[in-house]
């Protein structure tokens, strides 16, 4: 599973660009369904098996976007001044590699501080190309880019940029693999644009009409020193209570919890006061669905380092699987 | 010499009912008689003599079966936090002040009880939609705050009338919520002690008024008395929680759990060592679980008695309460029956052998 | 009419946070139980009581929509015995030290909100306004005795009883929306013995103080002709004297603005005086700030109208609402819908060249 996180980790690929992974998926999954389709948003939906009357159509989304850079303006002197794709945390700019989709790679610094030790905003920051003019320059407004950063292991644990949210992909390729006699019809959608408001899980969700539906993505996990918070790595999944953008249906979270147990996972419950997933607008299409969402606890989010734990992973498989190989009854 | 059998004081349905009629009354400071009413009521079968002196202290004097007998003063203060109404301010809303020492922050959406006719009425505050970020991060002022009684309460509460908080008595296992268990712990204690006081000793039971607004019940009360030796029953915070900043708390006063809080020494009075050392060996001998109240500010009626007269030896024991001088405080059963079971004991092997010696 | 005290004062005894919503959804159902010919529940729990028209024919269908979920708070983390909280809904953390609530664990703790004392905090001289990561809950029970009954996502809900002022007022936590269900359901008893010649969808919605969330998508699925949000709004009071606020307790605020259809505006301003019920009209410049702003974009888009009472101190556990307001409300939409049928429907949104 390592090899194929290594493999989706290190595809470019930002919000609206999501060609160049949709094709590394999709050569992963092409054999496992008949019913694979890309829709005007460019989402990719593997549908698999047939609702039985023991079954719902349930919808399962990881989003295969990252965050990303913009070009806005290219200086005289050959340094890019970018806009973001997605949250682009400033603390994490200063000496970071970027790659654009034409192949272009560049580092990023930042203009004389006033104060050391403050944080600069983005907008203080630049791209040196090595360009020494803007004739020079290889970008031209509106290029878009991804950090520039491999994957490495750290014992158990690994770390790679777009970990979110591409660890959920691997999962819902490994669910997709293993699964067998599942009840429902399962929409996998490995949706575009999350990082920008989750326009692909809109659409995707209005489209298939789901009785039910799941999110996977990762939650911040900062179990270091000086800062207090719920969800550790190497602790299991954690089932979202909620976070900012919405409240998972309580009947899903019993479901996941009961699932869990009954199968000795281990998992943690997250209660998040910052960021939300595709879950926000699947449980708001049309008549509204119950929803629910899996979190992989990851550190350093939105940095090109993030961090997780491979059981984490391991035992995220392993949750989705039991949850979607029996009937669901709520309440 | 055989050891002493301890004698444990057990907390029952009758003395929690008797400590959520007392604390569900209101008696704030300077209007006392809610709370006077329902001792004199509780106490009269077990009492030999019952007054109110020119303050509104409730002197209850049980007599000793013999002569001669050591005199043993124990008081506790009626009265609680609370507030006054100062100004009519038109549609149902009152202007008031203070009565006892609070934290303003703690006074908004809290639903209040007004005047002789026990109006109801609340402490609101702004809508969080209407209030700007500015007003976000300050302290809403009491001065902003007003008791509201609802529109149809225009002319009904005049200026003067007290208003008390209107919690209700919760018990939650060991644990009790309650308003003004600072001090209605310290009265249901005294009541519990004038009904099982042992034979030898006078015992004479103040529950004074006005301590919260400066000991001034106190004061009168023990130079009616005169006793050989007086214990002020109180309630003392618990500020046992974790610093934010991970530090060690060193000043938590004393802790919930820990059982009665002896005093060494508060802003006001520095407890008679023997009385402390007396207090001390009941516990100790008894396996009871006790604390020192952490030396330091505060202060009890032990401040007013110890200094009437010609000076009598005090020391004060105290209940631990959480969040005192607040709408509701969390206090523990467990650490009332410590305190009553170690004050029981103390009474029954009081003499006056144990102020022969000198002070210190 | 019928004293709504009693079925008020038990829906505002009921937790029914944002999302979890059911312990008061179960008290609403039944009381529509017998005012409506048919009770659903959406896939989000949001309950619809449908009153059909007489007629077979295709009628005219209102939706009247109030929410039933209340704000509150829930656990972060259980820390040495105590509580760390996060909020669900908009609740100013100063409201909340001193506030009794209900931790909803394995069993119903009661508990209570506080602040770290100023003695423990570093450099702390003077007291400054509570924030929310200042704040705890403290059940009373020791590290031990909670070991296992209260986990991180468990809800707290507010505990202050509710009760009656002097006059007809009432005080109590999550007035806002209950005092507008309790309007929904004056208005379904008053139309009870009624043949209607419309059909009447009387939503009671989930999680608005969150996301809008019930109101979005329970006009989708019923797809009214046009819809009532009925909720509260902002009475004068302490600190609150703008336009924004209405005197408490003397008449309704009838929505205008972007968020309401001109048309229903124009023709519940004429119904209250008609009837002679003092109003007022809350002006409403850009949005209403209810879950009339989701069911008017719902679908193809539905012609909404924004009503409701003034309410003092909302998002408190005091709010404070009149009866009588509640009252008012109740009738002005039964008057409405009794008054609702296909030709009235058609002349209402006949655009006139002026």
């Amino acid at each position: 599973m390592k090899n194929l996180i290594k493999k989706l980790t290190e595809t470019s690929s930002p919000s609206g660009y999501e060609s160049a992974i949709r094709e590394v998926i999709r050569a992963e999954i092409s054999s496992l369904s008949t019913n694979i389709k890309v829709d005007a948003l460019g989402n990719l939906i593997v549908t698999m098996g047939k609702k039985t009357d023991k079954g719902l159509r349930i919808m399962i989304a990881a989003h295969m976007d990252e965050i990303g850079v913009i070009v806005s303006h290219v200086e005289k002197n050959g340094l890019v001044r970018f806009s973001n794709l997605g949250t682009i945390l400033p603390q994490y700019l200063v000496g970071s590699r970027v790659v654009f989709l034409n192949g272009v790679r560049g580092v990023i610094n930042q203009d004389r501080p006033d104060d050391l030790h403050k944080i600069m905003t983005q907008d203080k920051h630049f791209i040196d190309v090595g360009a020494a003019s803007d004739k020079d320059c290889p970008l031209k407004i509106g290029d878009v880019g991804v950090f520039d950063r491999g994957f490495v292991e750290l014992g158990k644990r690994v770390s790679a940029k777009s970990l979110d949210d591409r660890v959920s992909c691997a999962v819902m390729i490994e669910v997709m693999k293993t699964i067998k006699n599942s009840p429902h019809e399962l929409a996998f959608v490995f949706s575009t644009q999350e990082e920008v408001q989750s326009k692909g899980a809109t659409t995707a969700a209005y489209e298939i009409e789901p009785d039910l539906a799941i999110a996977l993505d990762v939650t911040p996990s900062l179990d270091i020193v000086g800062v207090k918070m719920q969800v550790d790595l190497g602790k299991g999944p954690a089932i979202k209570v909620r976070d900012v953008g919405m409240l998972s249906d309580p009947r899903m979270v019993r479901w996941m919890e009961e699932t869990a147990k009954k199968n000795n996972i281990a998992y943690q419950l997250e209660v998040l006061d910052i960021g939300t997933t595709d879950a926000k607008v699947m449980q708001i299409s049309k008549a509204g669905m119950p929803t629910g969402a899996l979190s992989i606890p990851c550190r350093y989010v939105h940095s090109p380092s993030e961090v997780l734990d491979m059981d984490d992973v391991q035992a995220t498989v392993t949750l989705l699987t039991a949850l979607l190989n029996s009937p669901v009854s709520l309440e | 010499m055989s050891p002493q059998t301890k004698s444990t004081f057990k907390v029952g349905k009758a003395q929690l009912d008797l400590l959520e009629e007392l604390t569900n009354a209101n008696g704030v400071s300077g209007n006392e008689i809610d709370i006077r009413e329902i001792i004199r009521k509780k106490v009269a079968p077990y009492a030999d003599e019952i007054k109110v002196d020119g303050m509104g202290n409730l002197l209850v004097v049980k007599h000793a079966k013999k002569p001669n007998a050591i005199k043993v003063m124990l008081d506790a203060h009626m009265d609680e936090v609370g507030f006054m109404i100062v100004e009519e301010d038109g549609d149902g809303l009152y202007e008031f002040e203070q009565v006892g020492g609070g934290d303003e922050r703690q006074f908004v959406s809290k639903p209040v009880c007004v005047g002789s006719q026990k109006l109801p009425g609340v402490i609101g505050s702004k809508p969080i939609h209407l209030a700007t970020d500015d007003e976000m991060h300050s302290v809403i002022s009491q001065q902003s705050m007003r008791i509201d009684l609802g529109p149809a309460g225009k002319g009904k509460a005049k200026r003067g009338d007290y208003a008390a908080y209107a919690t209700k008595f919760i018990r939650s296992g060991d644990a009790i919520f309650a308003k003004a268990l600072d001090n209605r712990l310290g009265c249901a204690t005294l009541i519990e002690l004038l009904r099982t006081a042992p034979d030898h000793i006078e015992l004479l039971t103040a529950f004074t008024v006005q301590e919260e607004i400066g000991l001034r019940g106190a004061m009168v009360a023990a130079y009616d008395f005169y006793p050989q030796l007086a214990i002020a029953v109180d309630s003392t915070p618990a500020f046992d929680f974790e610093r934010p900043d991970g530090n060690e708390n060193t000043q938590y006063n004393c802790k919930l759990g820990g059982g009665p809080a002896i005093y060494i020494a508060d802003r006001g009075t520095l407890s008679d060592p023997r009385l402390i050392r007396f207090l001390t060996r009941i516990a100790e001998e008894n396996k009871i679980n006790f604390q020192y109240r952490q030396p330091g500010g505060g202060g009890t009626d032990s401040g007013a008695l110890h200094v009437t007269r010609g000076g009598i030896p005090s020391v004060s024991v105290s209940v631990p309460g959480r969040y005192a001088h607040t709408a509701v405080m969390v206090a523990r059963i467990s650490d009332w029956q410590d305190t009553l079971t170690l004050l029981q004991n103390a009474l029954a092997a009081v003499t006056p052998e144990i102020l022969s010696g000198d002070r210190a | 009419m019928k004293d709504i005290t009693p079925f008020l004062l038990t829906l505002l005894s009921k937790p029914g946070l944002s999302g979890y919503e059911q312990s008061v959804s179960e008290i609403i159902a039944e009381e529509w139980h017998p005012l409506v010919d048919e009770l659903t529940i959406s896939p989000l729990r949001s309950l619809h009581g449908l009153r059909k028209a007489a007629s077979k024919k295709k009628r005219p269908t209102v939706m009247i929509a109030a929410h039933m979920d209340a704000i509150g708070l829930m656990v972060k983390s259980v820390e040495h015995g105590l509580l760390s909280i996060t909020t669900i809904g908009g609740i100013d953390p100063r409201v909340l030290p001193g506030q009794l609530v209900t931790v909803h664990g394995k069993i119903d703790l009661p508990g209570l909100v506080q602040l770290i004392p100023d003695r423990l905090i570093n450099n702390q001289t003077s007291s400054k306004a509570p924030e929310k990561s200042q704040l705890f809950v403290d059940t009373g029970f020791t590290e031990k005795e909670l070991d296992g009954l209260v986990k991180p996502g468990d809800v707290i809900s507010f505990a202050q009883p509710p009760f009656e002022l002097t006059g007809g007022y009432i005080a109590g936590h999550s007035l806002d929306n209950r005092a507008s269900v309790a309007a929904l359901t004056l208005c379904l008893e008053e139309i009870k013995n009624y043949n209607l010649d419309c059909n009447v969808v009387a939503a009671a919605t989930v999680q608005e103080e969150v996301f809008a969330v019930g109101a979005a998508t329970s006009t989708f699925s019923v797809r009214p002709d046009l819809a009532f949000a009925v909720d509260v709004t902002f009475a004068k009071g302490p600190g609150s004297n703008d336009y924004r606020t209405f005197p408490l307790g003397e008449g309704p605020a009838i929505g205008l603005g972007a968020n309401n259809h001109p048309a229903l505006t124009k023709k519940m301003t004429s119904l209250a005086e008609a009837l002679d019920i003092p109003y007022f009209i809350e002006a409403m410049p850009t949005s209403s700030g209810t879950d009339g702003m989701a069911m008017q974009i719902s679908a193809n888009g539905i012609p909404t109208q924004v009503i409701g009472m003034s309410l003092r101190y909302m998002h408190t556990s005091v709010e404070m609402t009149s009866l009588k307001d509640i009252a008012r409300t109740g009738r002005l939409l039964a008057q409405f819908i009794t008054d609702l049928n296909p030709d009235s429907y058609k002349s209402m949104f006949e655009e006139k060249s002026s």
